[in-house]
């Protein structure tokens, strides 16, 4: 299956003369030397990510480790010093600025951390935004601004200004705005980090509501290891601008490539992320204390088994058979490995 | 006494010096002293610093820095004609506009101008006390008779603004844009801002003739254009960039972009700007008087050249007046834009 958008070879260098440090780069420099003998910085390093139509692409990392600059690199709003950025097999890079420009209307929408809504104009008119843009005629605007507004939760509110609603609602506007605009990408950034927890909650709900009914191809960025795992079918995980594992959240979780990894990891709940599917072993016994669904997590899974680790459960999917889980293994699967017990596996 | 003589000569420049040997015009320290109606001082003792003239006394090939102002001056007059060949149909529309709204402003009855500025104020501020300042003040204006003044310095100050606004706008765009523009445009503006007033007056009067009124209107423009184009210049600049990134993200172009979100989200700016331009073009009125704008400024300058302390005094209360109404309705507007972006 050929991905959506892929990411191939990409470099970031900042600093005025930032193609001919690339090679220094390939050879082997770090971002200090980089900075210390070149004076240039290192933005993001070899990116190369696959993302696949109709899934939710979660990029995380902490502050500064480059994550808003490569989502940038999506849309242009940053070009890249090295590398390629193929939409639907097109380059990026190839487009001149008008191809660009509807690229970016109707190829791509974006959702933005601190919502950046006009404020001098009311929310329904934020919302038919994209449309306007594109010249659509004002019932079409209309209807499409307020039908989308109605899907985030915000009928009622079309007349009112950004500036006389709660963050979370501003950002059902700014996604709102995207949906608008009809475009099968859509990229978030940090969309949901200026929120409260509980509105972020709602947030994410709605998020994965919408997905499931629109299957957009959705790069989501994040700070929020907790809501990289919630929404992520495939999670990129970056550090000082170079991915340092990527793959399906579960595995990273049960599988952690590396000792920054592992730390990352360390603090979460593992009981609610992980899910039977992944601690699940293939079909053996006979005897099952009840059938359970692989996609349970399992803290569910704890419940119901009211904390008896002999039980063994038979594990479907879709009305069919497809494993056992032992509660052993379940409890096992809650401890962290660390680096020194995964050599001793 | 040339006191630099003998450096010349030991350079051996004497002969240099002396050939065709004419009598110097006047050194700045005699012009000074004749300005102050005295001689000029003859050789203070000691080391004078090797100016141009000091050292013209000594070497007479060396020219005195009254010839650099000479020479200044003839080369505009070299020039004056083609300038004027240029400049003069150029500023024409100008000198229509200030003696048709002019004509406007004095012809109209009163008790028609009154209401129409009344809800110009209304339509501009939509504030019920400012309309109702407004229209105490244009009655006092009536009631001392100093009405037709007040609207002849009235319609210089709308002309003049309003051409203002009309160029300092896109040129404030146009340096928001560009830093290399800015670079070049702001020291430009400091000098506008900076340079007295009858400095450029006096190349203006060179140029046109006192009788145009287009003489007056240049000399308010080019004062109070420079606010309207800094606001303007900073506003844009100071548009959110989160927004201008979103407004990028869906794809709008540069001409879009700049009517629907740089100019309204700089507007509140770009308000401040003219209320700035109005006060400075009100501030200008009287020193434009001076080249024969009619107005209110006319009566202070009577006063200053006949000693009418009390004409004076009141045509200049009266300016104050006229400025805290402008100032008044403008806020009033500025501040409608403002709340309209936030909140109801």
């Amino acid at each position: 299956m050929t991905p959506k958008v892929a990411i191939r070879g990409l470099y970031k260098i900042f600093g005025a003369d930032d193609k001919a440090m690339v090679p220094l780069v390939q050879g082997g420099m770090d971002k200090s030397t980089l900075l210390s003998a070149h004076r240039h910085v290192l933005g993001l390093c070899d990116i190369n990510v696959d993302m696949q139509a109709g899934e939710i692409t979660v990029i995380m990392g902490l502050s500064g480790s480059g994550k808003s600059t490569l989502i940038r690199h999506l849309n242009r709003l940053i070009d890249p010093t090295a590398g390629e950025i193929l939409v639907d097999g097109t380059d990026v890079m190839a487009l001149d600025a008008a191809q660009l420009r509807s690229m970016r209307q109707k190829r791509m929408s974006m959702v933005f951390q601190k919502f950046a809504l006009l404020p001098h104009k009311t929310v329904l008119e934020n919302a038919q935004l994209p449309l306007s843009v594109q010249g659509a005629d004002a019932a079409t605007q209309d209807a499409e601004g307020r039908k989308w507004l109605a899907r985030v939760g915000l009928d009622g509110f079309e007349g009112r200004y950004p500036a006389q609603l709660s963050g979370g609602m501003q950002q059902r506007v700014g996604i709102a705005r995207a949906l608008t605009a009809n475009t099968d990408i859509m990229l978030m950034d940090e969309a949901f980090s200026a929120l409260d927890p509980l509105i972020r909650t709602d947030m994410q709900n709605l998020l994965l509501e919408l997905q499931k009914e629109l299957q957009k191809t959705i790069i989501f960025i994040t700070h929020d290891l907790d809501e990289a795992l919630k929404l992520a079918d495939h999670l990129v995980i970056l550090k000082d601008g170079a991915v340092v594992q990527q793959g399906e959240p579960q595995g990273i979780l049960l599988h952690p490539a590396d000792p920054y990894i592992e730390d990352f990891v360390s603090d979460i709940n593992r009981a609610r992320v992980l899910r039977v599917r992944s601690v699940m072993r293939p079909l053996q016994g006979e005897q099952f204390n009840g059938d359970v669904d692989a996609n349970s997590n399992l803290e569910e899974m704890i419940a119901k088994s009211d904390g008896d680790t002999s039980h063994i459960y038979r594990v479907t999917e879709n009305g069919e058979t497809v494993g056992q889980l032992d509660m052993k293994d379940l409890v096992k699967a809650l401890v962290p490995r660390l680096s020194g017990t995964h050599a001793a596996n | 006494m040339a006191r630099y003589a003998a450096f010349f000569d030991t350079l051996g420049l004497r002969d240099w010096c002396d050939a065709d040997k004419v009598d110097a015009p006047v050194s700045m320290a005699q012009l000074l002293a004749q300005a102050q109606g005295g001689d000029a001082a003859v050789d203070a003792p000691g080391l004078p610093f090797p100016s141009l003239d000091t050292l013209h006394e000594a070497c007479a090939r060396i020219g005195q820095t009254r010839d650099l102002t000479e020479g200044l001056e003839n080369g505009f007059l070299a020039i004056r004609s083609e300038l004027k060949f240029v400049l003069d149909p150029i500023t024409q529309p100008l000198s229509w506009m200030l003696d048709g709204t002019l004509f406007v402003f004095e012809s109209a009855p009163w008790w028609a101008m009154m209401p129409a500025l009344l809800l110009l104020t209304w339509l501009v501020s939509r504030s019920r006390s400012v309309t109702w300042f407004v229209a105490f003040v244009l009655l006092f204006f009536a009631f001392i008779d100093h009405y037709e003044v007040a609207m002849q310095t009235l319609a210089i100050v709308f002309v003049c603004t309003g051409i203002s606004v009309l160029f300092g706008v896109p040129i404030g765009i146009g340096m928001s844009k560009s830093d290399t523009a800015q670079r070049s445009i702001v020291p430009l503006l400091d000098l506008l801002q900076t340079l007295p007033t009858f400095v450029y007056l006096i190349p203006l009067i060179f140029l046109f003739s006192v009788t145009e009124s287009k003489l007056y209107g240049i000399a308010i423009i080019l004062y109070a254009i420079v606010p309207v184009i800094r606001l303007t210049d900073l506003g844009i600049r100071l548009v959110d960039r989160d927004v201008i990134e979103a407004a990028n993200a869906f794809g709008l172009t540069a001409w879009q972009k700049l009517m629907r979100v740089e100019l309204p989200l700089a507007m509140p700016n770009i308000m401040a700007g003219v209320n700035q331009t109005i006060m400075m073009s009100l501030a200008m009125v009287v020193i434009a008087s001076l080249v024969s704008a009619p107005g209110l400024g006319v009566l202070v300058l009577r006063g200053i050249r006949a000693l009418d302390l009390g004409v004076g005094i009141v045509a200049g209360l009266g300016i104050v007046l006229l400025a805290v109404v402008l100032d008044r309705v403008s806020k009033a507007a500025l501040n409608r834009v403002d709340t309209r972006a936030k909140t109801k």
